[in-house]
């Protein structure tokens, strides 16, 4: 059956953390429990998620959660897969939830691994875009001209010089049997992509976009007006993999101007029209290589 | 001559400042508190002097990464903490080994594991000496001033590239965030040492090849200079060996190469010790605390005095057994469960004896702490 907000139930199993207002990791956080329920255990490296939410008598997951070493969710995730496996524990997801820089940088061999296994866990990394519970360095999924600490835009630099690693391909490359990308702005699409994840068997990866109104530099109240603009401007995607098939779950008529999406951040504000340019030709780049996986499955 | 300003500083940026002076010229790093601010400035600093920052994917590529840049004659640099430091130890090892110079900052968090990121402590002292599998020479500085932080890098990297070791700057969460008053050197004021470069031909190098200075002749990998390098035990051309007697041979050089060196090496700081009846040992951050309680308990009329090993791997011996001869009892305040402490305790036990004042819960350890031990001993 397919889940919207009007059927989720009531049952809160996240909730009284810490994170900063408008925090999108805390809001895939809160969806995925209501999806998958109190038979969940939750693994989470060191990360917001984990810092915000641990703090004692204030525990705000309402399920067991694990924070794992920074470089170990996914292999975690891996022992209690198949401990719950050899138990006959069929009726528990084990879950994941990781930032960007646990996932793409320091987690991805243990992710592959887990993939490659083929264990039955659920794995969702919640990507506001740089290492934010440091205090905002860079990670392998900071977007080109971004400003963080450690890509400086002093002397005319552009901040980071490098565009975003492409999770949802690394994972499709490894033939796992779901993978998709998601954005807290658009909840129905992600709880509907959780609650499918939940009943297939295997490892299942998702990668969803959380905008961090701390560290892009914009309004609390703005996390899903940017989410959605990322979305609107083709610079972030909606698409799943499953049985081998790409499918994309929205598409823009025309994409909106990149530039509505990046004056409404601080990060960017020192980008100029050439940037911007340079940002327009690689998103068409991006969705050339998908629209050529969506052919391919026709 | 220009006097510098005095300037209110971080030890962590006085690390990073200290690193360039000396000539370090390549950073790679990844984020963990207590020691980020150190990637922070070299991101900005580095790129302005031609220099090079590379922020990793990880604490082991971010140790190993150093070992390539330092292959090809850079001054290298990483810093990190707690389960970073970890993560480094298998390359700390190889560049142990392959004796490649380089420099890595552990600023101190309290462990273990994941542990307190914010949280002082001076839990890594024995990890520094032992972290890596395997007999290994190392050498651990350890600053209790933010001056110090500068002047300890300088001196870090300038024998990393003497004697060809991985050296530890061992800051504490304390030092490494406290702001002080400094005034730092004048460029030209700084000794800089570089790494030996070979004598001979490309075609005559063998690159563990050693006279008596016991430390091999480096060429820089790209300059026409052709050599292998491993972790493997090696013989003096660098390729793989599995002889008893060559293997013996290195392996007793490598453990052998800083003693040859330690009066240059061994720093450490006496404070009232002359007609000490108790010695207090404290280092880093804790040594400040100690100094304090020197100087209170001298003016209660209390004979005590302070031992301070700037240079903790190697430890300065023979120093402290001269003074440990003449006093009644010993104190080694520190912040972990007692590390140095065992040190210590070894090298008094024939002459006094040996107490600890030990506290890892985050918290430093007070004047008053050290005071009220030292009545206790007396």
């Amino acid at each position: 059956m397919a889940v919207n907000i009007r059927n989720l139930p009531d049952q809160e199993l996240f909730y009284g953390h810490k994170a900063c207002p408008g925090c999108g990791g805390a809001i895939v956080a809160r969806l995925a429990l209501k999806v998958l329920g109190e038979r969940t255990c939750v693994v989470l490296p060191a990360s917001c998620i984990s810092s915000v939410t641990t703090i004692y008598p204030q525990m705000s997951f309402f399920v067991n959660s694990l924070t794992s070493s920074f470089p170990a969710s996914a292999a975690v995730l891996s022992g209690m897969a198949a401990a719950c496996k050899a138990q006959g524990l069929e009726d528990v997801t084990v879950m994941g939830l990781a930032g960007d820089g646990g996932t793409i940088d320091i987690g991805l061999q243990a992710l592959s691994g887990a993939v490659e296994r083929g264990d039955n866990f659920l794995y969702i990394c919640y990507d506001n875009e740089a290492y934010m519970n440091t205090g905002i360095q860079r990670s392998g999924l900071t977007p080109y001209g971004a400003w963080t600490t450690t890509t400086p835009t002093n002397n005319n630099a552009v901040g980071e010089t490098k565009f975003k690693k492409n999770l949802f391909e690394i994972m499709m490359a490894h033939r796992i049997p779901y993978c998709a990308t998601a954005s807290v702005a658009y909840p129905n699409d992600l709880l509907n992509k959780i609650a499918k994840a939940k009943e297939i068997k295997g490892p299942k990866v998702l990668h969803v976009q959380a905008p961090c109104p701390t560290g892009w530099g914009h309004g609390s109240e703005k996390t899903v007006e940017i989410g959605k603009l990322a979305v609107q401007t083709g610079l972030w995607y909606l698409a799943e993999y499953e049985n081998g098939k790409v499918t994309l779950n929205y598409k823009p008529k025309e994409f909106k101007p990149v530039k509505e999406y990046f004056t409404k951040q601080r990060r960017f504000c020192h980008l100029t029209e050439e940037d911007f340019r340079v940002i327009e030709e690689h998103r068409d780049n991006e969705w050339k290589i998908l629209e050529n996986f969506l052919r391919k499955d026709e | 001559m220009t006097v510098n300003k005095a300037r209110l500083i971080q030890g962590n940026q006085a690390c990073a400042e200290g690193a360039i002076a000396a000539g370090v010229t390549f950073f790679a790093g990844y984020p963990i508190t207590p020691s980020t601010e150190i990637a922070e400035i070299m991101s900005e600093e580095l790129p302005k002097i031609g220099g090079k920052f590379i922020q990793m994917e990880d604490e082991i590529g971010s140790m190993a990464c150093i070992l390539g840049a330092s292959l090809t004659g850079k001054k290298v640099l990483t810093a990190s903490s707690g389960p970073g430091i970890s993560l480094k130890q298998e390359a700390i090892g190889y560049a142990s080994m392959a004796e490649i110079p380089c420099v890595i900052v552990n600023v101190q968090r309290l462990g273990p594991s994941t542990g307190g990121p914010t949280s002082t402590a001076q839990g890594d002292i024995m990890q520094a000496r032992w972290g890596t599998h395997g007999d290994h020479p190392i050498i651990a500085l350890c600053p209790a001033t933010v001056k110090e932080c500068f002047d300890l890098t300088v001196k870090a990297v300038n024998f990393a590239e003497k004697f060809r070791t991985p050296v530890y700057v061992l800051l504490d969460e304390i030092i490494g965030h406290m702001r002080e008053k400094v005034i730092l050197p004048n460029k030209e004021d700084i000794e800089i040492v570089d790494r030996k470069r070979p004598s001979t031909k490309p075609g005559d190098y063998k690159p563990y090849r050693t006279d008596e200075s016991l430390i091999p002749e480096m060429a820089d990998y790209g300059t026409g200079y052709k050599w292998h390098v491993t972790g493997l035990h090696h013989d003096e051309t660098g390729f793989p060996t599995t002889k008893p007697a060559l293997v013996e041979k290195l392996m007793n050089r490598l453990m052998s190469k800083l003693d040859k060196y330690k009066e240059e090496i061994l720093l450490w700081q006496e404070e009232s010790t002359d007609d000490a009846e108790v010695l207090i040992v404290a280092y880093g951050s804790t040594a400040r605390s100690a100094l304090d309680a020197v100087e209170k308990l001298r003016e209660a009329g209390i004979k005590v005095g302070l031992f301070r090993p700037i240079t903790i791997w190697p430890f300065p011996e023979e120093a402290l057994a001269r003074l440990a001869a003449n006093v009644k009892g010993v104190i080694v305040p520190e912040m972990n469960y007692g590390q140095l402490y065992l040190e210590v305790e070894r090298i008094c036990k024939d002459k006094c004896k040996t107490s600890g004042l030990f506290k890892a819960n985050s918290e430093p350890i007070t004047p008053d702490e050290i005071i009220a031990k030292v009545r206790e001993v007396l």
